[in-house]
């Protein structure tokens, strides 16, 4: 017989709790919506797996909740994409573009650029919010996708990200290029841009999930319904199952695990990349 | 093939470093040229200047008699193999042979004809549709010698094209190099710090050092007739052995021995190469043999002359051994140095 | 700048205007506005301002309230930090020793990575319900009422859990991306001149993770002063009341629903000022890091 080590047994031990600590909260989100909220009101959520899960799904994802009667889940779920890829998108161009000018280009104001561009990895949104608020207010951008995009691409991470990059790309490879007769244009597409392919998928990983999980700016910039992502939604949701007299959890934590899976998904997929582009964003 | 003209071409940096001080020669047509030194002596960035990869702060630089100094890399008819392959990671063996000349708006025939033809000379049609990544190290210098050649230029660049391989690879790819220079009869420029490099591969030597050309010569020339004592002592391995010397009337003496005449005054050095004592029981040297090295084919003993360390290399049927050894140098193969200057007298 | 960099001038700039011009209207100009404001007192019904010079100021620091809101913030970071820390190396650490199911115990634990702040403030708020929550009832046991949203206590420790929940797969998947590029050859080494895993951790793991663990230090700060707004919100349901709030609340609220616009740009400018302090220090850490390896 093989002999089983103790101290095997504690790291596995150690790490199936960690793991429960994980998958508990989310697992106990998901009994929920099996079954009728008159139940939850009785008992809260139990280990029986029901048969309501269709039935909230329905209600949560094309049921309007609030008032005006257009954020569907699944209007929700549109919008929680589009500032998910809008900004990942968004950010990852205009960081490349920044960063190709910054490292592959004699400038005199380059250092000065440089600067000027990585201050803003010094200051979070969070701490200008309201005078953002009122820029985007007197542009007019108030619960548009521009306003709730834009403002959040104001910061430098995904440009100091690809500046990192692209200097350990090997001095040789624009010099062998320039000798090649690719210009600046053609290098950029012929070359560079298809060896970066792994880092933007990295960035894009990272910077969908952060775009998707957006709270207090979307908070602000919209307040028209039809304009909640799944993740704004939320604040509704607390509130709306605090004044109700049977409330609606199957509906809610559907809504609730819609926010949570694509992101999730994403990670989860697409791990490598995304540990990879975490970890070493920081260098 | 073209003729390439340095015309007192020199290197400042901005911040007022001088990379290569003003300096004029030739290269000819379908010599193949290299250029020797240790790292930072100026030889790189003399190369990068000719490819058009640095910019030429002073003097004139002519390629086939035209003045490229303001010419693009790509304009100037020149193809360059770097140290590290610069191979595009992402691009097929085919597709890095012919972006040049895709780049140039060759038909796509043409291309595919060139590549094929490049591929061939190098013993690379099996692997036209690999990535470099999946390439030796060996395929990967030919890669990047395959893109320098369907280009047709009118001048090659080796920027130390063969320092990342191993010994006998270097070997083998060294041969190599030379046979294809040979045969397409390209001028080519060839930068190495590597002196066995230098020296079996060259039709002319440049030696470099400090951002100055010491000497410029066949390699017997650079071997036998080191112009300065630097030289003397970076080509060969073992280096001349560089030893004070007595001057004595117009005479010569080098521990007593008599070994050559000068008008010349002040403080001498003698150079002579290690193969270049002879192992005499008349000689009037005496050397302290303190190590051997045995080498197969022959022996090199270490030890002191006098005050001075000294390497000697001996026939192998010499039974040289630790201790006290005659020797005597071989008539004329003594160099003379002026001690200040380092120049040869 | 590569050493042969492209000469043109008109693209690079073309290239770094559109993020120019975003910095410009988005980051620069509201900052030099709440740094502005921060010296002016606003009319509440929206006529004109007055220059207070650093009265804001004065009036935050000399505010109990700020005060205990600021006292909160520094305990629930030091929390925060520390358990998510901890608990994350103690999972790092396990998930690089063991040969069997390490793909799967990453994934476990890493995912929540994902999961929004408010929702998982919305996830505490469910199992501290009132009447049902699973946490209120474990409390139960030990004969503890549990009141989230009434009870300051009750109130914070929803917060500190939920963000600590959130916050581990981030620290877990650093630490372990760090043990795993401590070369083999130096465990090899250590296992030869020492015979004890545990002094082992100690003597030579820990102090290899230490760069690591100063940068995710940082790291983890930042978020429990900033990224955790969305939590907060969600556990007090929107009703700040007298419940436990962070300084960023504390900005949203006074801003936002308080119309305290000189107030609230007077402590945007605090944070600032602690963010400031708080990423130089970090870059400094980076710097140090790069001579460690």
């Amino acid at each position: 017989m093989r002999k089983v080590k103790l101290s095997a047994v504690i790291d596995h031990g150690v790490l199936i709790l960690g793991s429960l600590f994980m998958m508990l909260p989310l697992l106990m989100l998901l009994q929920m919506t099996t079954i009728p909220d008159t139940e939850i009101i009785r008992t809260g959520p139990s280990l029986t797996v029901g048969d309501q899960f269709d039935d909230n799904f329905n209600k949560a994802m094309f049921e309007a909740s609030g008032f005006s009667g257009e954020n569907t889940g699944l209007s929700m779920l549109k919008n929680s994409f589009i500032l998910g890829i809008g900004f990942a998108v968004g950010k990852i161009v205009i960081g490349m573009m920044a960063a190709y000018a910054i490292v592959y280009f004699r400038l005199r104001f380059a250092t000065f650029a440089f600067w000027l561009i990585f201050t803003t990895l010094l200051l979070p949104l969070e701490v200008r919010i309201l005078p953002s608020y009122e820029v985007v207010q007197w542009l007019g951008m108030l619960n548009t996708y521009q306003g709730l995009i834009i403002p959040l691409i104001a910061s430098a991470t995904a440009t100091f990200f690809f500046r990192q990059f692209f200097r350990s790309v090997p001095e040789e490879l624009v010099e062998a290029a320039r000798i090649d007769g690719a210009g600046p244009v053609k290098f950029f597409i012929d070359i560079l841009v298809p060896l970066s392919r792994t880092m933007i998928a990295a960035m894009f990983i990272i910077m969908f999930v952060y775009g998707w999980n957006q709270y207090l700016w979307p908070t602000m910039i919209t307040t028209d319904e039809d304009m909640y992502t799944l993740v704004r939604g939320i604040k509704q949701i607390v509130q709306v199952l605090e004044g109700a007299v049977v409330p609606e959890f199957g509906r809610s934590n559907v809504l609730a695990l819609i926010a949570v899976i694509p992101p999730v998904l994403v990670v989860v997929f697409f791990q490598s990349w995304f540990v990879k582009g975490l970890t070493e964003s920081d260098k | 093939m073209a003729q390439v003209t340095f015309d007192t071409i020199g290197k400042t940096y901005p911040n007022g470093f001088e990379a290569l001080k003003p300096t004029s020669f030739g290269i000819e047509p379908g010599e193949f040229a290299v250029l020797v030194g240790p790292s930072g002596c100026g030889k790189s960035t003399l190369l990068r200047m000719v490819a058009g990869l640095e910019e030429i702060t002073s003097g004139e630089l002519s390629i086939a008699g035209r003045v490229v100094n303001d010419v693009d890399p790509a304009d100037r008819d020149i193809a360059m193999v770097f140290q590290n392959y610069a191979l595009y990671p992402h691009m097929t063996v085919r597709r890095n042979i012919g972006y040049g000349l895709k780049n140039r708006g060759t038909s796509k025939q043409e291309i595919a004809a060139k590549v094929d033809e490049a591929a061939s000379l190098l013993n690379l049609r099996d692997y036209l549709d690999r990535k470099p990544s999946q390439l030796s190290g060996g395929q990967r210098q030919r890669v990047a010698m395959g893109r320098a050649i369907v280009r047709d230029p009118a001048l090659f660049l080796f920027d130390e094209p063969l320092s990342n391989l191993d010994a006998k690879l270097r070997n083998q790819m060294r041969i190599e190099i030379k046979a294809l220079q040979r045969r397409l009869g390209v001028t080519s420029i060839y930068v190495t710090h590597d002196q066995v490099e230098a020296m079996t591969m060259a039709d002319r030597i440049i030696v470099m050092n400090e951002g100055r050309i010491e000497q410029i010569g066949t390699p017997s020339e650079v071997y036998h007739s080191p112009a300065t004592e630097f030289v003397a002592s970076f080509m060969g391995a073992p280096p001349m052995n560089l030893m004070p010397a007595e001057l004595d009337g117009g005479q010569v003496r080098l521990f007593g021995a008599t070994i050559g005449e000068t008008t010349h005054t002040g403080d001498v050095r003698a150079g002579v190469r290690p193969e270049d004592f002879l192992p005499d029981p008349e000689g009037t040297l005496m050397m302290n043999v303190e190590i051997i090295e045995e080498l197969g084919a022959h022996r090199l003993l270490h030890g002191t002359l006098g005050d001075t360390s000294v390497t000697v290399q001996v026939n192998n049927e010499n039974g040289a051994g630790v201790g006290p050894i005659k020797l005597s140098i071989k008539p004329g193969a003594a160099c003379l140095f002026d001690r200040k200057s380092g120049q040869r007298l | 700048m590569k050493r042969a960099g492209f000469d043109t001038l008109s693209l690079p700039v073309l290239l770094l205007l559109p993020q120019l011009v975003i910095i410009a209207v988005f980051f620069y100009w509201p900052t030099i506005v709440a740094l502005q404001s921060s010296f002016y007192l606003q009319d509440p019904f929206g006529f004109g301002s007055t220059f207070v010079g650093l009265q804001n100021y004065a009036d935050l620091f000399s505010s109990r309230e700020y005060r205990k809101i600021a006292w909160f913030t520094v305990t629930f970071s030091i929390l925060v930090t520390f358990f998510s820390l901890a608990i994350a190396l103690v999972l790092a650490v396990k998930a690089d020793k063991v040969l069997r199911g390490a793909k799967t115990y990453r994934t476990l634990l890493m995912w929540v990575y994902a999961v929004a702040p408010p929702v998982a403030g919305f996830i505490a708020v469910i199992m501290f319900n009132q009447s049902w929550g699973p946490l209120t009832e474990f409390f139960g046991l030990f004969g503890h009422t549990y009141m989230v949203g009434v009870n300051f206590n009750d109130t914070a420790f929803a917060m500190i859990l939920a963000s600590v929940w959130k916050q581990v797969p981030v620290n877990f998947i650093f630490f372990l991306s760090g043990l795993q590029s401590i070369p083999r050859s130096v465990r090899e080494a250590a296992m030869i001149d020492n015979r004890s895993a545990t002094s082992r951790f100690w003597d030579v793991t820990f102090p290899l993770l230490a760069p690591t663990g100063f940068f995710l230090l940082i790291i983890n700060i930042t978020y429990s002063l900033f990224d955790t707004f969305g939590i907060v919100d969600t556990v007090v349901k929107g009703e700040p009341g007298n419940n436990p709030m962070t300084l960023v609340y504390k900005v949203y609220v006074d801003g936002f629903r308080g119309n305290d616009l000189g107030g609230s740009s007077a402590q945007s400018v605090i944070l600032m000022v602690l963010v400031l302090a708080l990423t130089i220090f970090q870059f400094r850490l980076i710097e140090r890091r790069i001579h460690y390896t």
